[in-house]
Protein backbone atom coordinates (compact mmCIF):
# COMPACT_ATOMS: atom_id res chain seq x y z
CA UNK A 1 0.00 0.00 0.00
CA UNK A 2 2.64 2.07 1.02
CA UNK A 3 4.45 1.95 -2.72
CA UNK A 4 1.23 2.68 -4.55
CA UNK A 5 0.87 5.84 -2.48
CA UNK A 6 4.60 6.34 -3.40
CA UNK A 7 4.07 6.00 -7.12
CA UNK A 8 1.24 7.93 -6.92
CA UNK A 9 2.79 11.02 -5.64
CA UNK A 10 5.47 10.47 -8.51
CA UNK A 11 2.58 10.43 -11.22
CA UNK A 12 1.26 14.02 -9.39
CA UNK A 13 5.65 14.84 -9.33
CA UNK A 14 5.60 13.96 -13.04
CA UNK A 15 2.25 15.77 -13.87
CA UNK A 16 3.97 18.89 -12.04
CA UNK A 17 6.94 18.91 -13.91
CA UNK A 18 4.97 18.83 -17.07
CA UNK A 19 2.72 21.69 -15.98
CA UNK A 20 5.27 24.06 -15.40
CA UNK A 21 6.89 23.76 -18.84
CA UNK A 22 3.74 23.92 -20.24
CA UNK A 23 2.59 26.94 -18.40
CA UNK A 24 6.86 28.34 -18.78
CA UNK A 25 6.19 27.93 -23.08
CA UNK A 26 2.61 29.82 -22.98
CA UNK A 27 4.44 32.54 -21.17
CA UNK A 28 7.40 32.65 -23.25
CA UNK A 29 5.37 32.66 -26.36
CA UNK A 30 3.05 35.81 -25.09
CA UNK A 31 5.96 37.03 -24.86
CA UNK A 32 7.28 36.34 -28.22
CA UNK A 33 4.14 38.02 -29.80
CA UNK A 34 3.93 40.50 -27.50
CA UNK A 35 7.67 41.81 -26.94
CA UNK A 36 8.68 40.08 -30.41
CA UNK A 37 11.32 38.23 -28.14
CA UNK A 38 12.77 35.99 -30.79
CA UNK A 39 14.66 34.06 -27.89
CA UNK A 40 11.47 33.16 -26.17
CA UNK A 41 10.34 31.94 -29.19
CA UNK A 42 13.22 29.86 -29.56
CA UNK A 43 13.05 28.65 -25.71
CA UNK A 44 9.78 27.20 -27.00
CA UNK A 45 10.77 25.04 -29.55
CA UNK A 46 13.16 23.89 -27.86
CA UNK A 47 11.48 22.60 -24.95
CA UNK A 48 8.60 21.03 -27.02
CA UNK A 49 10.57 17.85 -27.12
CA UNK A 50 10.66 17.54 -23.27
CA UNK A 51 6.84 18.07 -22.82
CA UNK A 52 6.57 15.35 -25.41
CA UNK A 53 8.64 13.09 -23.45
CA UNK A 54 7.27 13.35 -20.23
CA UNK A 55 3.52 13.23 -21.71
CA UNK A 56 4.66 9.62 -22.87
CA UNK A 57 5.93 9.31 -19.29
CA UNK A 58 2.61 9.77 -17.33
CA UNK A 59 0.89 7.97 -19.61
CA UNK A 60 3.02 4.90 -19.17
CA UNK A 61 2.98 5.17 -15.74
CA UNK A 62 -0.70 5.87 -15.22
CA UNK A 63 -1.62 2.61 -16.81
CA UNK A 64 0.88 0.61 -15.58
CA UNK A 65 -0.77 1.64 -12.05
CA UNK A 66 -4.08 0.82 -13.47
CA UNK A 67 -3.24 -2.47 -14.77
CA UNK A 68 -0.86 -3.32 -11.77
CA UNK A 69 -2.80 -1.43 -8.70
CA UNK A 70 -6.62 -1.42 -9.52
CA UNK A 71 -7.13 1.49 -7.83
CA UNK A 72 -10.63 2.88 -6.56
CA UNK A 73 -12.36 5.46 -5.38
CA UNK A 74 -9.92 8.53 -5.13
CA UNK A 75 -6.93 6.89 -6.70
CA UNK A 76 -9.03 5.92 -9.50
CA UNK A 77 -10.10 9.69 -9.96
CA UNK A 78 -6.94 10.52 -9.70
CA UNK A 79 -5.45 8.33 -12.50
CA UNK A 80 -8.10 8.92 -14.79
CA UNK A 81 -7.70 12.76 -14.25
CA UNK A 82 -4.04 12.89 -14.74
CA UNK A 83 -4.21 10.92 -17.88
CA UNK A 84 -6.78 13.37 -19.32
CA UNK A 85 -4.64 16.49 -17.95
CA UNK A 86 -1.95 15.16 -19.35
CA UNK A 87 -3.40 15.39 -22.91
CA UNK A 88 -4.39 18.56 -22.37
CA UNK A 89 -1.07 19.56 -21.22
CA UNK A 90 0.80 18.66 -24.18
CA UNK A 91 -1.92 19.96 -26.33
CA UNK A 92 -1.03 23.26 -24.97
CA UNK A 93 2.42 22.88 -25.69
CA UNK A 94 2.01 22.73 -29.21
CA UNK A 95 -0.43 25.79 -29.40
CA UNK A 96 2.07 27.97 -27.41
CA UNK A 97 4.13 25.97 -30.51
CA UNK A 98 2.04 27.58 -32.97
CA UNK A 99 2.05 30.95 -31.05
CA UNK A 100 5.84 31.41 -31.00
CA UNK A 101 5.84 30.66 -35.00
CA UNK A 102 3.05 33.13 -35.79
CA UNK A 103 5.27 35.56 -33.59
CA UNK A 104 8.52 34.78 -35.29
CA UNK A 105 6.53 35.37 -38.78
CA UNK A 106 4.78 38.81 -37.34
CA UNK A 107 8.59 40.22 -36.53
CA UNK A 108 8.87 40.05 -40.40
CA UNK A 109 6.28 41.96 -40.75
CA UNK A 110 4.72 45.47 -40.33
CA UNK A 111 2.63 46.56 -37.40
CA UNK A 112 -0.84 47.02 -38.66
CA UNK A 113 -2.41 47.98 -35.37
CA UNK A 114 -1.00 48.56 -31.77
CA UNK A 115 -1.16 45.26 -29.08
CA UNK A 116 -3.91 46.18 -27.01
CA UNK A 117 -6.41 43.29 -27.24
CA UNK A 118 -3.91 40.27 -27.34
CA UNK A 119 -2.33 41.01 -24.57
CA UNK A 120 -5.22 41.40 -22.86
CA UNK A 121 -6.59 37.86 -24.08
CA UNK A 122 -3.30 36.53 -23.76
CA UNK A 123 -3.70 37.97 -19.91
CA UNK A 124 -6.55 36.32 -19.14
CA UNK A 125 -5.62 32.90 -20.27
CA UNK A 126 -2.22 33.11 -18.38
CA UNK A 127 -4.79 33.56 -15.31
CA UNK A 128 -6.78 30.74 -16.60
CA UNK A 129 -4.04 28.17 -16.90
CA UNK A 130 -2.70 29.22 -13.47
CA UNK A 131 -5.90 28.81 -11.70
CA UNK A 132 -6.79 25.70 -13.64
CA UNK A 133 -3.19 23.87 -12.02
CA UNK A 134 -3.03 25.54 -8.48
CA UNK A 135 -6.62 23.72 -8.00
CA UNK A 136 -5.26 20.55 -9.42
CA UNK A 137 -2.58 20.95 -6.98
CA UNK A 138 -4.37 22.14 -4.39
CA UNK A 139 -7.43 19.92 -5.01
CA UNK A 140 -9.42 23.25 -4.91
CA UNK A 141 -12.96 22.92 -6.50
CA UNK A 142 -14.41 26.31 -6.19
CA UNK A 143 -11.03 27.74 -7.88
CA UNK A 144 -11.76 25.36 -10.32
CA UNK A 145 -15.10 26.38 -10.91
CA UNK A 146 -13.47 30.22 -11.24
CA UNK A 147 -11.80 28.75 -14.40
CA UNK A 148 -15.02 27.96 -15.87
CA UNK A 149 -16.60 30.95 -15.78
CA UNK A 150 -13.58 32.81 -17.04
CA UNK A 151 -13.92 31.08 -20.41
CA UNK A 152 -16.63 32.74 -22.01
CA UNK A 153 -14.66 36.47 -21.10
CA UNK A 154 -11.90 35.02 -23.23
CA UNK A 155 -14.58 33.83 -25.92
CA UNK A 156 -16.02 37.29 -26.64
CA UNK A 157 -12.58 38.81 -26.51
CA UNK A 158 -11.78 36.39 -29.62
CA UNK A 159 -15.00 37.49 -31.69
CA UNK A 160 -14.45 41.10 -31.19
CA UNK A 161 -10.74 40.38 -32.07
CA UNK A 162 -11.79 38.11 -35.09
CA UNK A 163 -14.17 41.26 -36.36
CA UNK A 164 -11.70 44.24 -36.09
CA UNK A 165 -8.64 41.87 -37.86
CA UNK A 166 -11.64 40.99 -40.82
CA UNK A 167 -12.01 44.84 -41.31
CA UNK A 168 -8.27 45.22 -41.25
CA UNK A 169 -8.11 43.13 -43.97
CA UNK A 170 -10.66 44.86 -45.99
CA UNK A 171 -9.34 47.88 -46.08
CA UNK A 172 -5.92 47.11 -47.24
CA UNK A 173 -4.89 43.88 -49.09
CA UNK A 174 -1.17 44.53 -47.37
CA UNK A 175 -2.29 43.76 -43.81
CA UNK A 176 -3.45 40.27 -44.89
CA UNK A 177 -0.67 38.54 -43.85
CA UNK A 178 0.20 40.27 -40.59
CA UNK A 179 -4.02 39.60 -39.93
CA UNK A 180 -3.86 35.73 -40.63
CA UNK A 181 -0.90 35.78 -37.95
CA UNK A 182 -2.82 37.78 -35.43
CA UNK A 183 -5.81 35.84 -36.10
CA UNK A 184 -4.39 32.42 -35.51
CA UNK A 185 -2.29 33.89 -32.48
CA UNK A 186 -5.95 34.62 -30.87
CA UNK A 187 -7.28 31.34 -32.04
CA UNK A 188 -4.60 29.22 -30.34
CA UNK A 189 -5.35 31.97 -26.87
CA UNK A 190 -8.52 30.86 -27.28
CA UNK A 191 -7.60 27.26 -27.56
CA UNK A 192 -5.98 26.86 -24.27
CA UNK A 193 -7.88 28.46 -22.40
CA UNK A 194 -10.61 25.74 -23.57
CA UNK A 195 -7.90 23.39 -22.73
CA UNK A 196 -7.46 25.23 -18.85
CA UNK A 197 -11.15 24.78 -19.12
CA UNK A 198 -10.96 21.13 -19.74
CA UNK A 199 -8.23 20.60 -17.16
CA UNK A 200 -10.31 22.33 -14.24
CA UNK A 201 -12.92 19.82 -15.48
CA UNK A 202 -10.77 17.37 -14.46
CA UNK A 203 -9.74 18.38 -11.39
CA UNK A 204 -13.77 18.91 -10.33
CA UNK A 205 -14.05 15.27 -11.30
CA UNK A 206 -11.40 14.30 -9.39
CA UNK A 207 -11.92 16.52 -6.19
CA UNK A 208 -16.02 15.97 -6.19
CA UNK A 209 -16.54 13.33 -8.54
CA UNK A 210 -19.04 14.95 -10.16
CA UNK A 211 -18.95 15.38 -14.51
CA UNK A 212 -19.44 19.02 -15.39
CA UNK A 213 -18.68 18.76 -19.21
CA UNK A 214 -21.04 20.14 -21.35
CA UNK A 215 -23.62 21.08 -18.82
CA UNK A 216 -23.81 17.48 -17.57
CA UNK A 217 -24.37 18.62 -14.26
CA UNK A 218 -27.37 20.90 -14.88
CA UNK A 219 -29.06 17.75 -16.96
CA UNK A 220 -28.61 15.31 -13.66
CA UNK B 1 -38.56 9.12 3.76
CA UNK B 2 -39.27 5.54 5.09
CA UNK B 3 -36.70 3.42 4.11
CA UNK B 4 -38.68 0.78 2.75
CA UNK B 5 -41.36 2.84 1.06
CA UNK B 6 -41.15 2.13 -2.83
CA UNK B 7 -39.51 5.00 -4.23
CA UNK B 8 -42.09 7.39 -6.80
CA UNK B 9 -39.53 7.27 -9.80
CA UNK B 10 -36.99 5.03 -10.13
CA UNK B 11 -34.01 6.25 -11.68
CA UNK B 12 -31.29 4.31 -12.70
CA UNK B 13 -29.03 2.12 -10.44
CA UNK B 14 -26.04 4.08 -11.40
CA UNK B 15 -27.89 7.43 -9.46
CA UNK B 16 -26.29 8.77 -6.28
CA UNK B 17 -28.25 9.50 -3.53
CA UNK B 18 -26.45 10.45 -0.40
CA UNK B 19 -26.82 7.33 2.24
CA UNK B 20 -25.20 6.27 4.58
CA UNK B 21 -24.16 8.31 8.09
CA UNK B 22 -21.97 11.33 9.16
CA UNK B 23 -20.87 9.20 12.24
CA UNK B 24 -20.55 5.21 12.29
CA UNK B 25 -22.50 5.91 15.75
CA UNK B 26 -25.31 7.18 15.03
CA UNK B 27 -28.33 4.90 14.16
CA UNK B 28 -28.96 3.58 10.97
CA UNK B 29 -32.62 2.67 10.40
CA UNK B 30 -33.91 6.02 9.33
CA UNK B 31 -31.29 5.96 6.31
CA UNK B 32 -32.79 6.71 2.61
CA UNK B 33 -31.29 3.98 0.36
CA UNK B 34 -30.60 4.25 -3.29
CA UNK B 35 -33.31 4.11 -5.90
CA UNK B 36 -33.50 1.25 -8.69
CA UNK B 37 -35.85 0.65 -11.51
CA UNK B 38 -36.47 -2.74 -9.30
CA UNK B 39 -38.56 -3.93 -6.85
CA UNK B 40 -37.36 -4.70 -3.64
CA UNK B 41 -37.32 -8.80 -2.62
CA UNK B 42 -35.61 -8.62 0.42
CA UNK B 43 -36.06 -5.94 2.64
CA UNK B 44 -34.28 -5.34 6.59
CA UNK B 45 -35.24 -3.21 8.97
CA UNK B 46 -34.02 -1.95 11.69
CA UNK B 47 -32.19 -5.64 12.03
CA UNK B 48 -29.86 -6.02 15.41
CA UNK B 49 -28.36 -9.43 15.57
CA UNK B 50 -26.63 -10.81 19.16
CA UNK B 51 -24.19 -14.07 19.67
CA UNK B 52 -25.05 -13.75 23.13
CA UNK B 53 -24.27 -10.45 24.63
CA UNK B 54 -22.22 -9.85 21.44
CA UNK B 55 -24.32 -7.43 19.19
CA UNK B 56 -22.74 -8.12 15.90
CA UNK B 57 -25.46 -6.36 13.88
CA UNK B 58 -26.50 -2.85 14.70
CA UNK B 59 -29.55 -1.39 13.32
CA UNK B 60 -29.63 -2.88 9.86
CA UNK B 61 -31.73 -1.25 7.01
CA UNK B 62 -31.87 -1.89 3.50
CA UNK B 63 -33.15 -3.39 0.40
CA UNK B 64 -31.83 -6.25 -2.01
CA UNK B 65 -33.56 -5.64 -5.23
CA UNK B 66 -34.66 -8.41 -7.33
CA UNK B 67 -33.26 -9.60 -10.45
CA UNK B 68 -30.30 -7.57 -9.64
CA UNK B 69 -26.32 -8.91 -7.88
CA UNK B 70 -25.85 -7.35 -4.13
CA UNK B 71 -22.16 -7.16 -2.59
CA UNK B 72 -21.39 -6.86 1.20
CA UNK B 73 -18.00 -6.04 1.69
CA UNK B 74 -15.99 -4.94 4.99
CA UNK B 75 -13.19 -6.34 6.88
CA UNK B 76 -13.42 -9.36 8.57
CA UNK B 77 -15.93 -9.58 11.66
CA UNK B 78 -17.64 -6.90 10.12
CA UNK B 79 -21.18 -8.49 10.15
CA UNK B 80 -21.72 -9.04 6.63
CA UNK B 81 -21.63 -13.07 6.52
CA UNK B 82 -23.61 -12.40 9.72
CA UNK B 83 -26.47 -10.55 8.16
CA UNK B 84 -25.91 -12.68 4.82
CA UNK B 85 -26.86 -15.59 7.39
CA UNK B 86 -29.91 -13.96 8.73
CA UNK B 87 -31.44 -13.39 5.05
CA UNK B 88 -32.54 -17.49 5.34
CA UNK B 89 -32.41 -17.77 9.21
CA UNK B 90 -29.32 -19.71 8.59
CA UNK B 91 -27.93 -18.09 12.31
CA UNK B 92 -30.55 -19.38 14.41
CA UNK B 93 -28.63 -22.90 13.93
CA UNK B 94 -26.05 -20.75 16.57
CA UNK B 95 -26.65 -21.48 20.13
CA UNK B 96 -27.40 -18.48 22.32
CA UNK B 97 -28.19 -15.98 19.17
CA UNK B 98 -30.98 -13.81 19.14
CA UNK B 99 -32.18 -11.50 16.14
CA UNK B 100 -34.71 -8.56 16.14
CA UNK B 101 -36.50 -6.27 13.36
CA UNK B 102 -37.97 -7.34 10.72
CA UNK B 103 -36.81 -9.39 7.31
CA UNK B 104 -39.42 -9.16 4.45
CA UNK B 105 -39.30 -11.32 1.56
CA UNK B 106 -41.87 -9.86 -0.97
CA UNK B 107 -43.40 -8.43 1.72
CA UNK B 108 -44.02 -11.33 4.06
CA UNK B 109 -41.78 -11.50 7.35
CA UNK B 110 -39.26 -14.19 7.10
CA UNK B 111 -39.88 -14.75 11.17
CA UNK B 112 -43.06 -15.76 10.76
CA UNK B 113 -42.67 -18.06 7.88
CA UNK B 114 -41.65 -21.91 8.23
CA UNK B 115 -38.28 -22.22 8.50
CA UNK B 116 -37.66 -24.26 5.73
CA UNK B 117 -39.99 -22.68 3.12
CA UNK B 118 -37.50 -19.21 4.03
CA UNK B 119 -34.82 -22.07 2.98
CA UNK B 120 -36.27 -23.06 -0.08
CA UNK B 121 -36.93 -19.92 -1.45
CA UNK B 122 -33.62 -18.71 -0.24
CA UNK B 123 -30.73 -20.55 -1.34
CA UNK B 124 -27.76 -20.90 -0.56
CA UNK B 125 -23.44 -21.48 -1.03
CA UNK B 126 -20.49 -21.35 1.23
CA UNK B 127 -17.30 -20.63 0.86
CA UNK B 128 -16.30 -24.08 0.68
CA UNK B 129 -17.60 -26.41 -1.07
CA UNK B 130 -19.93 -28.99 0.77
CA UNK B 131 -21.33 -31.56 -1.83
CA UNK B 132 -22.99 -34.58 -0.04
CA UNK B 133 -20.79 -37.96 -0.19
CA UNK B 134 -23.08 -39.23 -3.12
CA UNK B 135 -22.97 -39.09 -6.73
CA UNK B 136 -23.17 -36.18 -9.09
CA UNK B 137 -26.99 -36.61 -9.72
CA UNK B 138 -27.81 -37.53 -5.97
CA UNK B 139 -26.49 -34.19 -4.67
CA UNK B 140 -28.62 -32.19 -7.36
CA UNK B 141 -31.62 -34.35 -6.96
CA UNK B 142 -32.04 -34.12 -3.20
CA UNK B 143 -33.68 -31.18 -2.81
CA UNK B 144 -36.30 -31.47 -5.68
CA UNK B 145 -36.80 -34.84 -3.92
CA UNK B 146 -37.41 -33.86 -0.46
CA UNK B 147 -39.62 -31.73 -2.26
CA UNK B 148 -42.39 -33.88 -3.69
CA UNK B 149 -40.53 -34.75 -7.26
CA UNK B 150 -40.82 -38.14 -7.48
CA UNK B 151 -41.56 -39.05 -10.93
CA UNK B 152 -38.00 -40.10 -12.29
CA UNK B 153 -38.38 -38.19 -15.17
CA UNK B 154 -39.07 -34.96 -14.12
CA UNK B 155 -36.22 -35.41 -11.36
CA UNK B 156 -33.80 -36.13 -14.41
CA UNK B 157 -35.35 -33.47 -16.30
CA UNK B 158 -35.09 -31.07 -12.86
CA UNK B 159 -31.36 -32.36 -12.68
CA UNK B 160 -29.77 -31.73 -15.67
CA UNK B 161 -31.97 -28.06 -16.15
CA UNK B 162 -30.42 -27.36 -12.88
CA UNK B 163 -26.74 -28.44 -13.81
CA UNK B 164 -27.04 -26.57 -17.05
CA UNK B 165 -28.36 -23.38 -15.29
CA UNK B 166 -24.50 -23.95 -12.86
CA UNK B 167 -23.31 -24.59 -16.18
CA UNK B 168 -21.66 -27.84 -15.31
CA UNK B 169 -24.08 -30.00 -17.27
CA UNK B 170 -21.40 -30.59 -20.14
CA UNK B 171 -18.92 -31.25 -18.17
CA UNK B 172 -20.40 -33.84 -15.99
CA UNK B 173 -23.42 -35.34 -18.37
CA UNK B 174 -21.07 -38.75 -19.22
CA UNK B 175 -20.55 -39.15 -15.23
CA UNK B 176 -23.83 -38.27 -13.18
CA UNK B 177 -23.70 -41.36 -11.05
CA UNK B 178 -19.64 -40.99 -10.49
CA UNK B 179 -19.05 -39.30 -6.79
CA UNK B 180 -19.38 -35.66 -6.25
CA UNK B 181 -15.99 -35.60 -5.19
CA UNK B 182 -14.42 -37.00 -8.14
CA UNK B 183 -14.64 -33.24 -9.41
CA UNK B 184 -12.60 -30.22 -9.12
CA UNK B 185 -12.87 -27.33 -6.69
CA UNK B 186 -14.79 -25.04 -8.94
CA UNK B 187 -16.71 -27.98 -10.62
CA UNK B 188 -17.75 -29.09 -6.66
CA UNK B 189 -18.73 -25.31 -6.11
CA UNK B 190 -21.08 -24.88 -9.09
CA UNK B 191 -22.46 -28.62 -8.32
CA UNK B 192 -23.12 -26.85 -4.68
CA UNK B 193 -25.10 -24.01 -6.53
CA UNK B 194 -26.82 -26.31 -8.76
CA UNK B 195 -28.37 -28.10 -6.04
CA UNK B 196 -29.57 -24.86 -4.53
CA UNK B 197 -30.98 -23.84 -7.87
CA UNK B 198 -32.55 -27.29 -8.30
CA UNK B 199 -35.20 -26.25 -5.49
CA UNK B 200 -35.68 -23.19 -7.97
CA UNK B 201 -34.95 -20.47 -5.18
CA UNK B 202 -36.03 -16.92 -5.25
CA UNK B 203 -32.83 -15.46 -3.92
CA UNK B 204 -29.64 -17.14 -4.10
CA UNK B 205 -26.77 -16.45 -1.14
CA UNK B 206 -23.32 -16.73 -1.61
CA UNK B 207 -20.74 -16.23 0.99
CA UNK B 208 -17.86 -15.99 -0.49
CA UNK B 209 -18.36 -18.35 -2.92
CA UNK B 210 -14.91 -18.16 -5.42
CA UNK B 211 -12.74 -17.75 -2.25
CA UNK B 212 -11.08 -21.11 -2.50
CA UNK B 213 -11.39 -21.29 -6.16
CA UNK B 214 -8.29 -20.31 -9.21
CA UNK B 215 -8.97 -17.33 -11.49
CA UNK B 216 -10.45 -19.68 -13.81
CA UNK B 217 -12.54 -21.09 -11.79
CA UNK B 218 -13.52 -17.88 -9.87
CA UNK B 219 -14.28 -16.37 -14.00
CA UNK B 220 -16.53 -19.32 -14.25
CA UNK B 221 -18.77 -18.15 -11.42
CA UNK B 222 -18.78 -14.89 -12.09
CA UNK B 223 -19.94 -15.68 -16.00
CA UNK B 224 -22.43 -17.44 -13.73
CA UNK B 225 -23.71 -15.47 -11.74
CA UNK B 226 -24.74 -12.98 -14.44
CA UNK B 227 -26.53 -15.31 -16.12
CA UNK B 228 -28.30 -16.25 -13.15
CA UNK B 229 -29.98 -12.58 -11.92
CA UNK B 230 -32.29 -13.07 -15.24
CA UNK B 231 -34.29 -15.82 -13.28
CA UNK B 232 -32.80 -15.24 -9.34
CA UNK B 233 -32.20 -12.55 -6.82
CA UNK B 234 -28.27 -12.32 -6.06
CA UNK B 235 -26.42 -11.54 -2.84
CA UNK B 236 -23.02 -12.41 -2.56
CA UNK B 237 -20.24 -11.61 0.44
CA UNK B 238 -16.88 -11.22 -1.12
CA UNK B 239 -13.48 -9.98 0.53
CA UNK B 240 -12.34 -9.55 -3.16
CA UNK B 241 -13.31 -6.36 -3.67
CA UNK B 242 -12.36 -6.56 -7.55
CA UNK B 243 -15.13 -9.22 -7.54
CA UNK B 244 -18.02 -6.72 -6.13
CA UNK B 245 -16.50 -4.53 -8.77
CA UNK B 246 -17.40 -7.39 -11.41
CA UNK B 247 -20.33 -8.61 -10.34
CA UNK B 248 -22.39 -6.12 -8.21
CA UNK B 249 -24.90 -3.88 -9.16
CA UNK B 250 -25.35 -2.67 -5.74
CA UNK B 251 -22.73 -3.03 -2.68
CA UNK B 252 -23.12 -2.46 1.03
CA UNK B 253 -20.11 -1.75 3.47
CA UNK B 254 -20.02 -3.02 6.74
CA UNK B 255 -17.90 -2.25 9.47
CA UNK B 256 -18.44 -2.92 13.33
CA UNK B 257 -21.46 -4.72 12.83
CA UNK B 258 -22.80 -1.48 10.68
CA UNK B 259 -23.93 -0.86 7.16
CA UNK B 260 -21.67 2.19 6.78
CA UNK B 261 -22.94 2.91 2.92
CA UNK B 262 -24.84 1.21 0.52
CA UNK B 263 -25.15 2.33 -3.19
CA UNK B 264 -24.83 1.21 -6.65
CA UNK B 265 -21.67 -0.53 -7.26
CA UNK B 266 -20.34 2.16 -9.44
CA UNK B 267 -20.77 4.91 -6.67
CA UNK B 268 -18.92 2.97 -4.15
CA UNK B 269 -15.94 1.94 -6.44
CA UNK B 270 -16.06 5.56 -7.87
CA UNK B 271 -17.23 8.28 -5.45
CA UNK B 272 -18.32 6.63 -2.14
CA UNK B 273 -19.97 9.38 0.14
CA UNK B 274 -18.49 7.68 3.40
CA UNK B 275 -14.42 8.59 4.46
CA UNK B 276 -14.71 4.56 5.94
CA UNK B 277 -16.15 3.63 2.28
CA UNK B 278 -13.53 5.39 0.66
CA UNK B 279 -10.20 3.93 3.22
CA UNK B 280 -11.19 0.40 2.59
CA UNK B 281 -11.97 0.19 -1.24
CA UNK B 282 -8.54 2.56 -1.49
CA UNK B 283 -6.86 0.14 0.91
CA UNK B 284 -6.27 2.65 3.54
CA UNK B 285 -8.36 0.90 6.02
CA UNK B 286 -6.92 0.80 9.42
Amino acid sequence: MRHFVEELEQLKTKLLEMSSLVEAAIQRSILAVTQKDRGAAQEVFKNEARINTIELEIDEFAINLLALQQPMAADLRLIVAALKINTDLERMGDLSVSIAERAMSLMEEPVIKPMIDIPHIAGLVQSMVRKALDAFVMRDSDLARSVLASDDAVDSLRTACYHELVSFMERDPQNIKPALDLLAVTRNLERLADHSTNIAEDVLFLVKGIDVRHHAEARQ
Amino acid sequence: MNPMQAPSQPPSPDTKVNMGLSNLDMPMAEESKPNADAASKLGATDLNFFYGSFQALHSISMKVYANRVTAFIGPSGCGKSTFLRTLNRMNETVRHSRVEGEILLDGENIFRLEVSEVRRRVGMVFQRSNPFPKSIFENVAYGPRINGFVSRASLRDRVEQSLRRAALWDEVKDKLHESAYSLSGGQQQRLCIARALAVDPEVLLLDEPCSALDPIATAKIEDLIFQLKDSCTIVIVTHNMQQAARVADFTGFFLLGKLVEFDSTTVIFKNPAKKETEDYVTGRFG
